[in-house]
């Protein structure tokens, strides 16, 4: 008779972990947000204390990850088993490697300009896993017992913390080239039109988020293909349309259809990064709503 | 990114308005067919199109689903059906979409290959009149010394650099990254056979659903089946012959960890197969991520349950019916439900059964199962006496019972008690229908055969068309070209797609040339790009 061993206790400490990250995040979060409020703020000489802040924006980033990153290994081990099985831990695991690709990002490119995103957005998921998505450790059930556990979900969660950046640059292009920031007289536009001064060219923006988005496109590929590969070993079929498979095929044509608009004339710029958005709320709909209210066979948000 | 269109070999021009002859009319449509925005609209429309199927339950994949549909609210249901919302990806509609845009992809990439094949024979275009006007350009003074020998050394630098290099007159002209083409055309052609591959494998492919008690055997026939889903093309010849017996079935729960307990954490079905008459039978397990493969159909293991050993006698001690019942598991905990129906008795009546592992009674009353392992397993049955609707010939759902036509004898507010029985245990069943024994208890497996002989291929393709996008998408394709001026040398290039490093190749280039390299005389002019 097969037995595992679940550490309880073990994913209570992991769980404090998560907190103290989550603690760290916040004054990271808040570290460059006043940071972006210093640049943009009228008086120039705030701005020499400004990039202070950002370096220990940063330096407190590498701390959280540090405390996230014990959180998700802790938890693999509580559970005997990869830390992505239901939603509270693709929650955590899915963030930690967002932050991971954008600090690593921050070596090759200066996209410290987006930290206030990153962190702020980590800082969401993280409290909805615990707040909401949190279950105790579980085995998994026979279907998820499988090393295409592994593979599909691991590359799943490349592909959509790729595919979250380009959203990020992509609202970024968007406010930027938006005519009511251009022209609003309200002082909140002003600050945010100051703010937005200080990203990159919207040229830049846009390659930029076209570059984050074919890498995730890449993954997202992969993902599908796995996913029918593991479908046909434990469903008997590599593709049915069950909800999750349909939602993974939208997704897929959406990008396919961003990667279009991008050669198509009229298409490229706001109406491509349009389409980025839309891509990545797809992925942020798949993950909430398809979960926890659609039926099909992918039952595993553990709640 | 509007470079690329000065690259794009897809035709992406307004279009003019038609003359008013029928071929004009026929070229103007297939030209707005296969034009970008048209494939770009399609694949948005095929995006949308899916939506549905994933909020009304389909036929093909939740066919109970379905039905309760139409029972919860059978006008809206109706008129859902009549537009296919529960056949999305079978419906017109869906397949008028996706049936366009491979007419497109295919009206589209064809010329294109044609083109790509001859551009691959034929060397770099010439050089351009103006090259300050491409996205990235560079004027560099040089002495005499340099330019002499200017072109012998950028045809020799780009061609260790990976480019297809042309010497023209007073220039060079060079290209590199066909691979990216190549790349983009795999893609979309291997797309083409993904869908070939589904249909046809679609078409020859076959489904059948068994459910299999310890100790039964398995013929793989259409009379061995439960219920059986064969593809357009399918034959009963495509049924290989062979037979598998469900030896025993095992299950663990979890009984250790606290916030666990019942939770299932293995099952395994240990079967016999045997593929030829007299053969040898060997043994294997079939787990769920682990199917059997057998000669023309795979096993699944796709669900399990109890099925209890019951007998029924009359008065007189005359068994009327005997056997092992699967019944249907209705929770976490195995709670479950059977129906048994007995015809050839002297008054017909059924049963309806609930099966319950690990027996625990809440504090109204009522039975529930605590653990998912027959610890304490018991039996309760409800009796109705009635005609069974059995001889009327039409089939029948095993596992149900239709009582709207029957009274009830024993449970609910018939006046009986519900029957209970443990292992071993005989009740008398009520109006002198005479006895029921519970005499053990087996487990069954639902089985999936399964076999589309297109998964191989669909999965050859979708790697081609993976390979090719991944090789698209990183191979930087551009165009290079270097041409001698009055008192020194141009370097330009135009990228296809995104090039971030095009400024940078153009300067690299650039300074490899000038053996006399001084910053001063490097004079970027105003780039567009
Ligand atoms: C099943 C439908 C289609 C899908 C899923 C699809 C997908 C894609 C993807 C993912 C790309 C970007 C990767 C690459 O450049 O290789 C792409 C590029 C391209 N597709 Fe399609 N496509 C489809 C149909 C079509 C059709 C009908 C046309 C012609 C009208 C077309 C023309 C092109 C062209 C010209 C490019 C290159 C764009 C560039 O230069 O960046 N595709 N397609």
């Amino acid at each position: 008779m097969n037995q595992i061993a679940l550490n309880e206790g073990l994913s209570q400490i992991s769980l404090f972990f998560i907190y103290g990250a989550m603690a760290v995040y916040t004054l990271a979060f808040l570290g460059f947000a006043s940071h972006l409020a210093r640049l943009s703020s009228e008086k120039a000489a705030k701005s020499g204390s400004a990039s202070k802040l950002e370096r220990v924006g940063i330096s407190l980033m590498i701390l959280a990850v540090i405390l996230h990153g014990t959180g998700v290994m802790l938890r693999g081990i509580a559970a005997s088993r990869v830390p992505w099985a239901n939603m509270y831990e693709f929650s955590i695991t899915g963030s930690l490697v967002v932050v991971m690709i954008f600090l690593f990002a921050l070596i090759i490119k200066d996209l410290r300009l987006l930290a206030t995103f990153v962190s702020g957005f980590t800082l969401l998921i993280l409290g909805a896993a615990t707040s909401i998505f949190y279950v105790e450790v579980k085995s998994l059930m026979p279907a998820l017992q499988s090393y295409w556990l592994v593979i599909h979900v691991m590359v799943a969660v490349l592909a959509t913390a790729f595919f979250n950046i380009a959203a990020a640059l992509s609202i970024t292009y968007l406010f930027k080239t938006a005519k009511w920031v251009e022209t609003s007289k309200v002082k909140f536009v002003g600050t945010l039109r100051r703010i937005l001064a200080l990203f990159p060219s919207i040229e830049k923006l846009e390659r930029m988020a076209y570059r984050f988005n074919i890498i995730g496109f890449i993954l997202w590929s992969f993902t599908l293909i796995a996913g029918a590969i593991w479908a046909e070993r434990a469903w008997h079929r590599y593709w049915g349309w069950d909800t999750k498979e349909v939602w993974t095929f939208i997704i897929w044509t959406i990008y396919a259809g961003y990667l279009h608009a991008n050669a198509t004339r009229g298409w490229s710029g706001k109406r491509s990064a349009w389409l980025s958005l839309v891509g990545f709320l797809a992925i942020l709909f798949n993950f909430t709503i398809v979960n926890l209210y659609f039926k099909g066979l992918h039952v595993y948000s553990g709640l | 990114m509007a470079i690329s269109n000065s690259l794009s070999n897809s035709s992406d021009q307004p279009i003019k308005s038609p003359e008013l002859s029928l071929g004009g009319w026929a070229r103007w449509i297939w030209k707005q067919l296969t034009s970008m925005r048209t494939a770009l609209l399609l694949l948005l429309m095929l995006a949308v199109a899916a939506v549905p199927g994933s909020v009304f339950p389909q036929r093909s994949a939740d066919p109970n689903g379905v039905a309760l549909y139409f029972d919860k609210n059978p006008a809206l249901a109706k008129a859902l059906d009549a537009v296919q919302l529960f056949d999305v990806y079978t419906s017109v509609w869906f397949s008028a979409i996706y049936i366009l845009l491979f007419v497109s992809l295919i009206g589209c990439v064809v010329p294109r290959t044609a083109v790509h094949a001859k551009a691959l024979q034929s060397p770099p275009v010439p050089t351009p009149k103006l090259l300050s006007r491409m996205p990235a350009h560079l004027k560099v003074s040089a002495n005499n010394a340099v330019t002499d020998d200017l072109l012998i050394g950028a045809k020799a630098l780009l061609k260790k650099q990976g480019y297809r290099v042309a010497l023209n007159e007073n220039s060079v002209s060079a290209e590199r990254g066909y691979l990216r083409e190549t790349g983009n055309l795999v893609f979309h052609l291997s797309l083409i056979g993904v869908l070939i591959a589904v249909g046809v494998g679609g078409g020859l492919s076959f489904s059948g659903q068994r459910v299999i008690v310890e100790g039964e055997t398995f013929v793989n026939n259409l009379a061995g089946f439960d219920s059986f889903s064969p593809g357009t093309f399918f034959t009963e010849e495509m049924l290989v012959p062979f037979s598998v017996s469900l030896d025993k079935f095992e299950v663990d729960f979890d009984i250790s960890n606290p916030t666990n307990i019942g939770t299932p954490l293995d099952f395994r079905a240990y079967v016999s197969s045997r593929t030829q008459v007299d053969g040898e039978s060997k043994s294997a397990v079939i787990r769920v991520n682990e199917p059997l493969e057998l000669p023309g159909a795979n096993l699944y293991l796709t669900g399990n349950g109890y099925a209890p050993q019951i007998t029924i006698r009359d008065k007189a001690g005359n068994i009327t019916y005997s056997g092992a019942i699967p019944f249907l598991p209705q929770s976490s905990d195995y709670t479950s439900l059977g129906v048994i129906k007995v015809p050839d008795a002297e008054k017909q009546f059924g049963i309806i059964a609930f099966f319950y592992p690990t027996v625990d009674e809440l504090t109204t009353g009522a039975l529930t199962s605590i653990y998912p392992a027959p610890y304490d397993p018991l039996l309760t049955m409800n009796v109705y006496v009635g005609d069974l609707g059995l001889d009327d010939g039409l089939p029948k759902n095993v596992y149900a019972l239709d009582t709207a036509e029957m009274t009830q004898v024993a449970g609910g507010k018939s006046g009986v008690k519900g029957l209970r029985l443990t292992v071993g245990q005989t009740v008398d069943l009520p109006d002198g229908l005479g006895t029921a024994t519970f005499d053990g208890l087996k487990r069954f497996a639902s089985l999936d055969v399964s076999y589309n002989p297109g998964g191989l291929w669909v999965l050859i393709f979708a790697l081609l068309s993976l390979a090719g996008v991944t090789t698209s998408l990183m191979v930087p394709r551009r165009r290079v070209w270097v041409r001698k001026v009055d008192g020194g040398f141009e370097v330009a290039a135009l990228a296809r797609g995104d090039d971030l490093s095009l400024d940078k190749v153009v300067a690299e280039i650039a300074a490899s040339l000038n053996s006399d390299p001084s910053p001063a005389k490097v004079t970027p002019s105003e780039s567009n790009g």
